[in-house]
């Protein structure tokens, strides 16, 4: 975990850094915005994960853990669903109505609505992606 | 649903496992959450798209054999070379890398089942799917294609100049595509973050997946702005707003900040994934580890992180960029990468290179991202891209980095093809393919870069007051050509494969991480059994308990000219 | 493993290893030998396919590209060198396993600190060159307001208000420059962003809608150099051409005095460029790079 956290805060802060840096000097706005954006976004998971960095002992990932340390349940993960597909359907929908009229919107959005919704059932009644 | 349990030691290798029982064929295709066949499904997509891509390239260079050509029309040719670059850059070569390769391996080389949302993974590939198809789409509808070039630029892009749905379509395309590859960033971080088998410590993965990480992040924090600046963009062609319009108070120039802060860690975004590939395949064929480990991986978070700040290396001719900061911090990206390359022939040296078709691939890399990478560094200095922007010159330079992309993709196909199918793909075939792509790239740019030193613009249909030019461009025809014909030779061995054999076995290779350690093709959430990891080389240590250990020569200066002598004690 | 994807080598013995090592440091060296005095005469300096050009900036500007050429060239053929070398090199010989080197430290810093120094250096060289490139002059003795449009150039002539050439396309409006005298040329767009770019002058600069660039010109070598539009700006844009002719300083300012209009102003400067140019034969068409002007 630790590992992960330095990766991102390091990340963020270079670019943070460089972001203070270049708006000082050259005082433009819309490349300053995005680079101190950019860092705040490095930073933020990064302290997410550092904060349970400190929290939790090491993950048999983190550590010269055998590799029956990991034996046992690592997740339930969803052997086939047909609801993506009906989502990236409804999305593109969506995206064809930008062009072609607001009409395909009619169909997009309820797609789009009951995909979301039997994918949340789906999750629910197996337990989906717990992990 | 799948319930999963950790295999529990190598020793188990008939481990009893629930095969999947999913739907089969089409249904099984539209259903699937599992990443091997999700990352196929990419590969194969993107595979299309680069011959989709490159036949827009084939006609591109016919056009420009004669000075006048007649092949299309002016108004053809912008549409074509539009869709050319958009093709290659949006729907074939980031898609290839983080959503095909990396989807299949990234999950097996840490040792997970699967990738940490596989719905969404799912989604990914629909999404990227259905973002191809309406990109294409513009050439059906009234207007034709996008023809604002693959960077979009504004006001060219607005309501007045290209009026046509073709736009919008490409728009559409954009924000399809910007999400699927999101969602994927979002999958590679966090199943790389959480899934790791036990002892597969950060600084013990694979240098590719070190790689999809970093690219997963880089997505991560490139992306979203362009997905902004694009909505702005619909928003000023549909809604009525001026941010992109000088006439009525807006600035052009945002647009330019806004897709280039996406466009150049894009540009790593599409290359760090075949960084990694070339980085698996050195070492294994030269039997050695990957020289300075450690170095390439802080190599390649310090391209990543000086990636966000050069973006306006793109825009040293508006006259309106603080020069000396992007050109210095372009300058200080060329280290990392020149580390890399060192590394790389290291990991060589003093090796025992056997020269398969992917050991070839990855050479070529090599030879033709270096001409890339020196002539990227000249761009670098702003007296010397005033000199050459907008010419051929630029146009060869991102060819030789795109074309060694290409090289480096059909080695991570000629590598890792026997571990997805089982079978080999034709040596033979393979290591023509290989002349003629490797030969074809240079012949394809080195006249470039002359035609752009004699002033040839970039995007000209014709060139009609420079008959002198015709030479050099039908020499870089030929070359183009020599391009198409590698890859049609490729769709021969991969369909000819189909019917051989699978005689791979899990580890042709005497390769080094966890995907060669399962069956080829690996079986329903990838493994039966697992080794204890120790290293970065999982599978090496358990087929090689009693190899020489590794060593830092620390103490030995002569060892670079002498590492024969300890090659086989 | 599979069969026949190698061919096997014989295993050389320590001693020819041993020669061949010294054989290439001696190769080396006489590379080094022969690539000296090169580099240390600047009249033999090949151009690596650009030319000097016609003003200050321009062979400037060809100067800093040969010595990014020679870096580049060494760097690059030292690196490709090796990876061939390696290549060919240690190709295998037995089913061995070789030396497991992962890591020699003094090499990692070394490769990692010289290329730091290059890129330091050509960072300086670029400065060098870069400043005088886009600083402006205070009082330029002669102005010129470029303004780009889809797909066609308008020249005009500041305080000289009758004076202006509109063409579009193929009619290659003329655009007339001093020679020997500071030319600021502000550069503008009417509708999409343009490219400015004079091959003769080794430099491009973007004509856009909003925003007026001004870079200052000093021409030093009288013709006239057919240029065109770089930046993709719709259906016509390999047809926007222009032309831009130098004519000694004495005869633009008289011309810009007599002229009535555009036009007239144009035929004089081109028989200004004729006169001109029948003296100095050599120089009236140099697109070609036969230019013989080593600065």
């Amino acid at each position: 975990m630790k590992t992960e956290a330095r990766l991102l805060i390091g990340l963020g802060v270079f670019v943070l850094i460089m972001g203070i840096v270049y708006g000082i000097w050259s005082k433009e706005l819309s490349g300053t915005v995005m680079l101190i954006g950019t860092g705040i976004l490095g930073i933020f998971p990064g302290l997410y994960y550092r904060y349970w960095s400190k929290r939790m002992a090491g993950r048999p990932e983190d550590t010269d853990a055998p590799v029956d340390a990991g034996a046992g349940f690592i997740g339930s993960f969803p052997g086939s669903s047909i609801w993506p597909f009906v989502l990236g359907m409804g999305c593109w929908l969506m995206v064809l109505a930008l062009v072609f009229g607001s009409w395909l919107a009619v169909i997009a959005l309820p797609t789009i609505t009951f995909a979301l919704a039997g994918a949340t059932a789906e999750g629910r009644r197996g337990g989906a992606a717990s992990h | 649903m799948v319930d999963v349990l950790e295999p529990q030691t190598a020793a188990h290798d008939d481990h009893g496992h629930d095969e999947h029982h999913g739907p089969s064929g089409i249904m099984n295709w539209l259903t699937s959450t599992d990443h091997k066949v999700i990352g196929l499904n990419y590969t194969v997509t993107s595979i299309i798209m680069l011959v989709i891509g490159g036949a827009f390239a084939m006609l591109i260079r016919a056009q420009l054999t004669t000075p006048n050509g007649s092949v299309v029309t002016l108004a053809q040719y912008n549409e074509l070379f539009t869709m050319h670059g958009s093709v290659m850059i949006y729907l074939f070569a980031g898609p290839f890398a983080f959503g095909g390769l990396a989807n299949y391996m990234v999950p097996i080389q840490i040792g997970a089942p699967d990738m940490a949302f596989p719905r969404l993974n799912a989604l990914s590939y629909w999404l990227y799917l259905t973002g191809s198809i309406t990109m294409l789409l513009g050439f059906a509808v009234a207007g034709g294609a996008a023809n604002f070039g693959w960077v979009g630029y504004a006001p060219l892009s607005d309501a007045l100049n290209a009026p046509g749905a073709g736009a919008d379509l490409w728009i559409g395309a954009l924000l399809l595509t910007g999400f699927s590859a999101i969602f994927t960033g979002v999958n590679l971080v966090a199943t790389i973050f959480y899934l790791r088998a036990p002892g597969m410590t950060m600084f013990r993965m694979p240098i590719f997946t070190w790689n999809m990480l970093v690219t997963g992040i880089l997505i991560l924090l490139a992306f979203p702005v362009l997905t902004a600046g694009l909505v702005m963009l619909y928003a000023d062609r549909h809604f009525g707003t001026h941010i992109y319009d000088a006439n009525h108070g807006g600035v052009p120039i945002l647009w330019q900040n806004i897709f280039w802060f996406w466009g150049h860690p894009e540009v790593y975004i599409l290359a760090l994934p075949f960084f990694g590939m070339v980085t698996e395949i050195i070492p294994v064929f030269s039997r050695k580890p990957l020289f300075g480990y450690k170095g390439m991986v802080f190599a390649t978070i310090a391209i990543a992180a000086l990636s966000t700040g050069v973006w306006a290396h793109h825009m040293f001719t508006t006259g309106t960029v603080l020069l000396p900061f992007f050109s210095f911090m372009t300058y200080l990206i060329s280290i990392p990468t020149g580390i890399k390359f060192f590394n790389w022939i290291g990991s060589m040296w003093g090796g025992q290179i056997r020269f398969t078709a992917a050991m070839l691939f990855a050479i070529g890399f090599l030879i033709t991202f270096l001409i890339g990478g020196i002539t990227g560094i000249i761009l670098a200095s702003p007296p010397l891209d005033f000199f050459t922007h907008d010419t051929y010159f630029v146009v060869a330079h991102f060819h030789s980095v795109v074309m060694a992309l290409v090289i480096g993709a059909m080695a991570g196909l000629y590598y890792w093809f026997p571990k997805i199918t089982g079978r080999f793909l034709n040596e033979r075939i393979g290591k023509a393919q290989f002349w003629f792509l490797f030969l074809g790239s240079t012949i394809f740019t080195m006249p470039g870069y002359l035609l752009g030193l004699k002033g040839m613009p970039r995007r000209m249909a014709v060139y009609t007051l420079h008959p002198e030019w015709q030479h050099l461009n039908t020499l870089s025809s030929v070359g183009a050509w020599m391009i198409g014909f590698s890859t049609i030779l490729f769709v021969i061995n991969a369909v000819k494969t189909t019917r051989s054999p699978k005689t791979a076995g899990p580890n042709p290779w005497d390769a080094h991480t966890l995907e060669w350690f399962t069956t080829s093709p690996p079986p329903h959430h990838n493994f039966y059994a697992l080794p204890n990891i120790r290293s970065e080389r999982p599978t090496w240590d358990y087929y090689h308990p009693d190899a020489p250990a590794l060593t830092h020569d620390d103490h030995d200066p002569s060892h670079m000219p002498n590492a024969a002598k300890g090659a086989t004690k | 493993m599979l069969e026949g994807v190698n061919d096997p080598v014989d295993n050389p013995g320590s001693g020819l290893v041993r020669s061949r090592t010294s054989r290439t440091r001696r190769n080396l060296g006489l590379a080094a030998l022969v690539l000296t005095p090169l580099l240390l005469s600047s009249c033999t300096v090949p151009g690596f396919g650009a030319a000097s050009g016609v003003t200050d900036a321009s062979h400037k500007t060809y100067k800093l590209w040969q010595g990014f050429m020679i870096t580049g060239l060494i760097v690059g053929g030292l690196t490709l060198f090796l990876i061939v070398y390696a290549a060919l090199r240690y190709r295998r010989k037995s089913d061995a396993i070789p030396r497991q080197t992962q890591y020699v430290t003094w090499i990692e810093i070394l490769y990692t600190v010289i290329p730091t120094i290059i890129v330091g250096v050509l960072f300086y060289v670029t400065i060098v060159v870069e400043n005088p490139e886009v600083a402006r002059v205070a009082h330029p003795p002669a102005k010129i307001n470029v303004v780009a449009f889809q797909w066609g150039w308008r020249f005009s002539y500041p305080g000289y208000p009758n004076i202006s050439t509109v063409g579009q396309t193929t009619q290659n409006p003329v655009m007339v420059m001093p020679v020997g005298e500071t030319d600021a040329v502000t550069l503008t767009s009417l509708d999409v962003i343009h490219g400015f770019y004079v091959k003769e002058f080794n430099y491009s600069e973007y004509a856009q809608p909003g925003v007026t660039n001004r870079f200052d010109v000093h021409v030093d070598t009288v013709g006239s150099y057919q240029s065109q539009c770089t930046q993709l700006c719709g259906l016509y844009h390999s047809l926007m051409y222009f032309k831009v002719v130098a004519i000694p300083a004495a005869d633009y300012h008289a011309c810009l005095t007599s002229a009535s209009d555009g036009p007239t102003f144009v035929a004089c400067a081109e028989k200004a460029l004729a006169t001109a140019g029948s003296q100095m034969t050599a120089n009236v068409r140099p697109t070609q790079g036969a230019l013989s002007h080593h600065g």
